[in-house]
């Protein structure tokens, strides 16, 4: 077992999918001689070639539209887009064609690919490198989603994504990519140690990033991506108050994990749902509302949310912007207290 | 940045071209080089496909048939692609190209029942009519956001050429289209990655109701390859026989390893854009007449008369039979039951997830109940 960061371990995956069958292109913006602007890719047109690893030109669209076409000929295909704030020129060939392709053609052509893209702020990106658009590709039917929120999932996720008969999205959260927290390297997590073979993490299958201790008032907390470690900071500040907290990593977000929600929030009947995105239409509202519907008779206090606001993704005060330990921790509060 | 690389292919906007409007032959080379027979099968598919059209805009009127696009006029641009291609190529149709279909083989009764969405519907009635699909012959499920199938062409082409197959992939459009992104951006990719795809633009004079002058301000849309570094090539496009030459060289171009090849099909749309649009409206008549002059089938049909390989009562029984052949088909279609209702959950996924199964069985409980307020046929 090696200690990986969550590049790294993308990296390792990468690998080990080109290594076992010829038949896996990759392709993106700055992925091949460079290694991507990450470095996720480093290595892989060195050892795979041009033909398999390709510098493609700028245009989200010809990324997409071209790895559509090359997994519909029967070649595996990984795209990455540079940032997923720019992979709104592809929109028309994600949710149109991508996600179309298998239902339209009555199962005649199913479009099996994977597309990378980082998500997410806290790098000081400003607006255009920062944002978190999962909702958005959640909703147009057709498409699996999956989230990871550590090295362990990062690499276990996107082998499960190669594998899979349907187009997979992998939504890395980039505030992470190489430590949980500021300061903190992926060395002291237990999900920092990646086995460098190979393996799958199921999608649709959520986990539990902390478990009750059964002292305190118990709490859900429901979130995904890089919001896990917010979370789980809130849920340490929590536990100091007499407040016990199952956080949930949904890890996966199309098709979702009902009967973990449910069984989280029905067992502790407080819940908090939390997600970088901005709070209207955001993919917490849909977490909120499959709560409402399955555990109504379970719920203590209203079911909460803590969001990124309904505004642009800023600059200067993006740590204004994003959620923090703080904010969630009053919502914890909130529905534990709630009387 | 070897010079090399950058050596522009050719691109000519002389209009290939191998039989002029009254049948005149001015390729006898090319001709020779196609089958007598050949032709005559051309003909009788072009001329059963425009009773075809005839037909099914006629069930649309009568309320028979949801909506039907008719390729009245341009019979030429997707007979003679399919004739010239081979069977390991892959098609990427857009909505205008029956002639793709039929001449490569998809079942004619499958090829109506997508008009009609009934339950052997190749897709399942989940598409509007004309978006069909046909696997085993290599032709890409059709889908009506223009434009984005030339992307998706490229990455077929490179996807052959990397497994060196030897295949080539051809895709369909407009010329309104030629004014969508994904043109652009296909062209630039298939030029980078040399990848053996034919790009068919049909210039048919309207993007629905907007006349080419009013989006393009190019003379000819094949002008446009050599900014992307790739071949160029005019061709009449209502001269069967020049489409096949031009869609084999370019073909052969690309099997070659030399790269894409954009076709500009001189045309012109005789039919409405589809049956909710009336002509009248923005050309006239006398433009009709001129393109009506220049007919694919009927220099075609002056060839043949000419060559005493058809004849009035050739044309008559081609004419009859296939009338009653798509009124059959029609007929047979229109008695089959919708798709079940598991369709309209099934194959969103490979496999259906949790939450669809649980819409499907509130659905169905829905129908049970009696309360439900739709309509069926």
């Amino acid at each position: 077992m090696a200690t990986m960061n969550i590049i790294q371990a993308v990296n390792n995956a990468l690998h080990l999918a080109m290594d076992a069958e010829d038949d896996v292109v990759l392709l993106g913006e700055d992925v091949g001689k460079f290694g991507g602007v990450f470095r996720a890719t480093v290595g892989l047109q060195e050892r795979f070639g041009e033909d398999r690893v390709i510098d493609t030109p700028l245009a989200e669209s010809g990324i997409i539209g071209a790895a559509i076409g090359m997994a519909l000929y029967g070649v595996k295909t990984i795209a990455e887009i540079q940032f997923s704030d720019f992979i709104f020129p592809a929109y028309d060939q994600i949710v149109n064609e991508l996600a179309k392709y298998r239902y339209r053609s009555g199962g005649e052509y199913p479009c099996p690919m994977v597309i990378r893209t980082p998500v997410g702020g806290g790098i000081r990106g400003g607006h255009y490198h920062s944002q978190s658009p999962e909702s958005v590709f959640v909703h147009h039917a057709g498409l699996v989603v999956v989230a990871p929120s550590n090295p362990y999932d990062a690499k276990g996720l996107l082998l499960a994504a190669l594998e899979s008969p349907d187009p997979v999205m992998v939504l890395e959260p980039k505030r992470i990519y190489r430590g949980p927290d500021h300061g903190k390297n992926w060395s002291a997590h237990p999900k920092g140690e990646v086995p460098e073979d190979y393996y799958t993490v199921p999608i649709g299958k959520a986990a539990i990033a902390r478990e009750l201790t059964g002292e305190g008032v118990p709490v859900t907390v429901l979130t995904y991506g890089a919001m896990v470690h917010t979370c789980g900071k809130a849920a340490e500040l929590a536990a100091a108050e007499g407040i016990d907290v199952e956080l949930v990593d949904l890890r996966s977000l199309m098709p979702y994990d009902l009967e973990a929600i449910v069984a989280s929030a029905s067992k502790t009947g407080r819940v908090v749902v939390a997600n970088e995105a901005p709070r209207t239409c955001g993919y917490a509202a849909e977490i909120v509302s499959l709560v409402g519907e399955h555990c109504f008779d379970w719920l203590e206090a209203p079911v909460t949310r803590v969001t990124g606001y309904d505004t642009p993704f800023p600059y200067t005060l993006e740590f204004a912007y994003l959620p923090d330990a703080g904010r969630v921790l009053k919502a914890v509060r909130d529905v534990a207290h709630y009387a | 940045m070897s010079s090399e690389s950058h050596t522009a292919p050719p691109v000519t906007t002389d209009p290939v071209q191998v039989m002029a409007p009254d049948g005149t032959v001015v390729d006898p080379d090319f001709l020779a080089t196609i089958p007598r027979e050949d032709i005559v099968a051309l003909y009788e598919a072009m001329l059963a496909q425009r009773v075809y059209d005839d037909r099914m805009i006629k069930m649309q009127r009568q309320g028979r048939l949801g909506f039907y696009l008719a390729c009245t006029g341009e019979e030429a641009c997707s007979y003679g692609p399919a004739y010239a291609l081979e069977p390991k190529d892959w098609f990427y149709p857009a909505y205008r190209e029956p002639g793709v279909a039929l001449w490569r083989g998809m079942p004619f009764q499958a090829w109506v029942d997508n008009m009609v969405g009934n339950c052997d519907d190749p897709v399942k009635g989940r598409q509007m009519p004309v978006h069909w699909t046909a696997r085993e012959q290599n032709i890409v499920s059709i889908s009506s956001p223009v434009g984005t199938q030339i992307p998706q062409c490229v990455g077929s082409a490179y996807a052959a050429k990397l497994r060196g197959d030897g295949g080539v992939s051809i895709c369909f459009f407009g010329e309104g289209t030629s004014s969508e992104g994904d043109f652009h951006v296909g062209l630039n990719f298939a030029g980078v990655w040399k990848a053996p795809a034919i790009f068919f633009c049909r210039n048919n004079g309207y993007a629905i109701s907007t006349p080419y002058e009013k989006t393009t301000a190019t003379e000819h849309i094949a002008l446009r390859a050599h900014g992307y570094g790739i071949r160029g090539v005019v061709v009449d496009g209502n001269d069967v026989l020049a489409v096949i030459k031009a869609v084999r060289e370019a073909a052969e171009w690309g099997r070659a390893g030399r790269g894409p090849t954009l076709i500009e099909a001189k045309t012109y749309r005789i039919a409405a854009h589809s049956t909710s649009d009336d002509p009248k409206g923005y050309r006239t008549r006398e433009e009709e007449e001129l393109w009506l002059a220049r007919c694919p089938l009927k220099r075609l049909r002056a060839w043949l008369e000419a060559e005493g390989l058809w004849d009035e009562a050739k044309e008559q029984a081609c004419t009859e039979a296939s009338s009653a052949r798509i009124i059959a088909a029609l007929t047979t279609a229109e008695s089959k039951p919708h798709p079940e209702l598991d369709t309209l959950f099934s194959e969103v996924f490979a496999d259906k997830p949790p939450h669809l199964v649980a819409q499907q069985a509130e659905l169905e409980a829905h129908l049970a109940s009696g309360t439900a307020d739709y309509k069926s046929r």
